[in-house]
């Protein structure tokens, strides 16, 4: 093109514009720069987040007061279903690694893309599709799904509802899930560029590598079993039927082989973001750099050992338990050492306290409640306690949004400068964050209280002693969506409005801020050559 | 508002990289059939009677024959690629069509071994099966379960070796378009020099578009053969999962 006599760079965001509607359309749904796929991701997986929110606002809502209030039982159990088969399938798995792992990824080990591009835009579309028939599962059939969405069986075989095509939706998702990380993997081994070793990778690339082993190797293990289930309901197989010598505990197993592993899917790239995040805005060297590389392969690998402890109550025995109970304390290592180095970053930097780091601070705030929360129910005489209440829901919610869901938000302030080429107004996002903390706080804390009283998850009503927690907890859930949605206001008016965003904004040392803003088509023009690590400041700490 | 154009960007092309992706996918494959292989498993230590009484219920010989059957498309399989690593297209084709009819006939068997099972009454749910023991109702679960994934993966590697069949097929064409430049004698001569065509008309050639349209034998790049490596991958894997499969639900008994 005529780059390289104008010296005028085409962004990825004009490149193969066509005039007029259809061609512009065309030129995204069709598109496989891994960077646009990223916008799409984006887009998609936040307006199923959107929903996702105000189903969970409707819920709260119903829980305000005991009996009914706005809406029936059965419409109940469908929507807690819904929102939990919405946010766990459609917006925090696919989250922060089809989002910002496509558009960052390659760019971070210096590739012009991922190794398939076309199978990357494949993915994109195993995604919509899965999405529809998730939709089109609520209004066919029996109606929308109401086992809650691990599909427990024998209710998920006997239930009238429409079980078989949602789990058919979380089956289609499951090959998305599973070529994004083929494609990562296979990526982050071919790909990197000149003098890019394993050890000069920036941390979030460790840690979608990581995440992409576990798509890779647990994805699977819960596509087999959702199709089992949809064989059972189709063709009676009766493998998982107690009536004709069936063991539905072994679904929970194959269940949860893949669904704990899944968990680190959720939470292992918001980790990344973090690492990435904190050392930019303290202008230091990440501390304990390998440390926190091979935490994020050790918590990958821990992961696949402790699905156990998701059934201590389901009829085990002692023997597992305990062992099961034992490999669940060992996850906080690795976890642990991401904090203390995090933490230790900080430590006598040159902080640069932007919307993006604050995100950063509520992550490790909330992620911490949630660990530790977590590492109450290893132990087994707590766990036993505890499950199936209000306790459990608030500590995933405390590690899935306070950890997930913030490093999400995080990721999102950080790089929309790089991916946008625009800045946001930090002000909103700072009185956005205040809501969002102290809703998110008032809403889950109270849901861990509440389970320590006794009030179990999924119930439609509950007796009048749990009325304020209830009335707390509904109360705390309109003041966090009231900050979700400033924030979301800033950032959606930025794209539009905000003041134009130079090369690197914040002072990051990472590939992707030594090329424009937003990104030029092909990444870099002459692909770079890596003579030292990803956070290492020529100038010593610079301000 | 004008079209911008996308930038060209040079073709990258890594066998290896391929290839390590396509056994990334296998391993996925692998993992699925995992889970209900655990299901065998546990169901088999529950029921070993029952089991045994299940494999001698199922013909041995008609397992045995689809078993030769795969074997040999596999072998057709590994042919189809030497022979395009030759650079003989055509020997390529017909031994990739020896392997799809090969994995066809495999289907057509498993068809009928399913009717007579079916019309025994011996399926999932029947009520037939609903008077014999659990450890039957497990093993035929679990006979249905495992040769219906396989042979959905049967199915699903035809379709990716008839569209490999259409590409090795397919002579490769080249088309360029010269724009001749007015008043020019037009000749074509191979590589060594020898001319093969003159043009003997006696007016001059004026202002035409020449339009050569060409097979060439670099055609057959890395890339294509990769492409056949590549889905002879997945074609073993589905016979090795049958080779796991035959023993277990057939012969020990």
């Amino acid at each position: 093109m005529s780059r390289r006599t104008s010296g005028a760079v085409i962004s990825y965001l004009e490149a193969g514009r066509g005039a007029g509607f259809w061609p512009w359309l065309k030129s995204w749904i069709f598109t496989v720069d891994h960077k646009r796929i990223g916008v799409l991701y984006l887009v998609t997986i936040m307006s199923f987040f959107a929903i996702g929110i105000l189903l969970g606002l409707t819920m709260r809502l119903e829980l305000i007061a005991p009996g009914k209030t706005i809406i029936g039982p059965d419409t109940y159990n469908a929507l807690f279903t819904v929102h939990g088969v919405i946010m766990i399938f459609l917006f925090i798995i696919p989250g922060l690694p089809a989002i910002f792992g496509n558009f960052f990824l390659p760019i971070q080990i210096g590739a012009r893309d991922v190794f398939f591009p076309r199978l990357n835009l494949l993915s994109w579309y195993c995604y919509v599709a899965g999405a529809l028939l998730a939709v089109t599962a609520l209004f066919t059939g029996g109606g929308a799904p109401d086992t809650g969405w691990t599909f427990y069986v024998p209710y998920a075989v006997r239930t009238g509802t429409n079980v078989t095509l949602a789990v058919f939706a979380a089956f289609v998702l499951g090959f998305s899930s599973i070529l994004t990380g083929l494609n990562f993997v296979t990526t982050v081994h071919r790909m990197r560029t000149t003098g890019m070793t394993w050890f000069r990778m920036p941390l979030n690339v460790w840690s979608l590598y990581a995440t992409a082993w576990i798509q890779l190797l647990a994805t699977p293990v819960v596509a087999v079993t959702l199709l089992l289930v949809m064989l059972e309901r189709m063709f009676n197989l009766g493998l998982f039927d107690p009536a004709r010598g069936g063991d539905p505990i072994l679904y929970q197993h194959l269940f949860w082989i893949y669904s704990h592993p899944a968990v680190y899917i959720m939470i292992l790239p918001a980790m990344g973001v973090v690492s990435e995040i904190i050392p930019t805005f303290s202008g230091k060297m990440i501390f304990g750099y390998r440390a926190i590389a091979m935490s994020s392969l050790a918590i990958a690998f821990l992961g696949y050992l402790v699905w156990g402890h998701h059934m201590f109550t389901s009829g085990m025995g002692d023997t597992s338990r305990w062992v099961f109970s034992l490999l669940t304390f060992f996850v906080a290592i690795p976890s642990a050492i991401k904090v203390f180095n995090w933490v230790a970053t900080l430590y006598k930097g040159s902080v640069q306290m932007e919307p993006a780091l604050l995100f950063v601070f509520g992550f490790i705030f909330l992620f911490s409640i949630g660990g530790l929360t977590g590492m109450m129910q290893s132990a087994l005489a707590v766990n036993v306690h505890v499950h199936d209440t209000y306790f459990i829901v608030g500590h995933f919610h405390y590690v899935m949004f306070g950890g997930t869901g913030f490093g999400l938000f995080a990721a999102v302030l950080y790089w929309f400068p790089k991916m946008f080429g625009k800045m946001i107004p930090k002000k909103p996002l700072y009185v956005g964050f205040g809501f969002m903390f102290f809703g998110f706080n008032l809403l889950y804390f109270t849901m861990l209280v509440l389970g320590w009283q006794g009030m179990p998850r999924r119930y439609y009503d509950y007796v009048p002693e749990f009325t304020v927690g209830h009335v707390h907890a509904t109360v705390g859930s309109w003041i966090l969506v009231t900050g979700i949605l400033i924030v979301a206001h800033t950032v959606l008016k930025a794209i539009r409005k905000g003041e134009p965003a130079p090369a690197d904004p914040w002072g990051g040392t990472t590939l992707e801020w030594k090329i424009p803003s937003p990104p030029p088509h092909e990444n870099f023009v002459e692909l770079p050559v890596i003579d030292a690590g990803p956070y290492h400041r020529p100038g010593g700490v610079t301000p | 508002m004008t079209a911008v154009a996308v930038p060209h960007l040079e073709e990258h092309h890594d066998p290896e990289g391929s290839r390590f992706g396509m056994w990334l996918f296998l391993l996925t494959e692998i993992l699925l059939f995992a889970g209900i292989f655990l299901l065998y498993a546990v169901y088999r230590y529950q029921f070993p009677e029952d089991f045994h009484y299940g494999a001698t219920t199922l013909h041995t010989m008609v397992g045995a024959i689809n078993t030769i059957i795969l074997l040999t498309s596999s072998l057709t399989m590994v042919l189809s690629i030497a022979q395009l690593v030759r650079g003989d297209r055509r020997g390529a084709a017909v031994m990739l069509g020896a392997t799809i009819a090969l994995g066809l006939s495999f289907l057509v068997v498993k068809i009928f071994e399913w009717g007579d099972k079916i019309g025994h009454g011996l399926f999932p749910g029947s009520e037939e099966l609903m008077e014999h023991t659990a450890g039957e109702n497990m093993f035929y679960g679990l006979y249905f379960g495992m040769t219906g994934l396989h042979a959905l993966h049967v199915i699903v590697g035809l379709g990716v070796l008839a569209v490999m069949l259409v590409r090795v097929a397919r002579k490769p064409r080249t088309t360029v378009r010269i724009p001749a430049p007015g008043n020019v004698a037009l000749s074509l001569a191979s590589d060594d020099g020898r001319r093969l065509w003159d043009d003997n008309a006696d007016d001059d050639v004026d202002g035409v578009e020449i339009t050569l349209v060409y097979a060439k034998n670099e055609e057959l790049t890395d890339k294509e053969v990769t492409k056949l490596e590549n889905a002879g991958l997945y074609w073993h894997m589905v016979d090795v999962i049958w080779i796991f499969l035959f023993p277990f639900l057939y012969l020990i008994t």
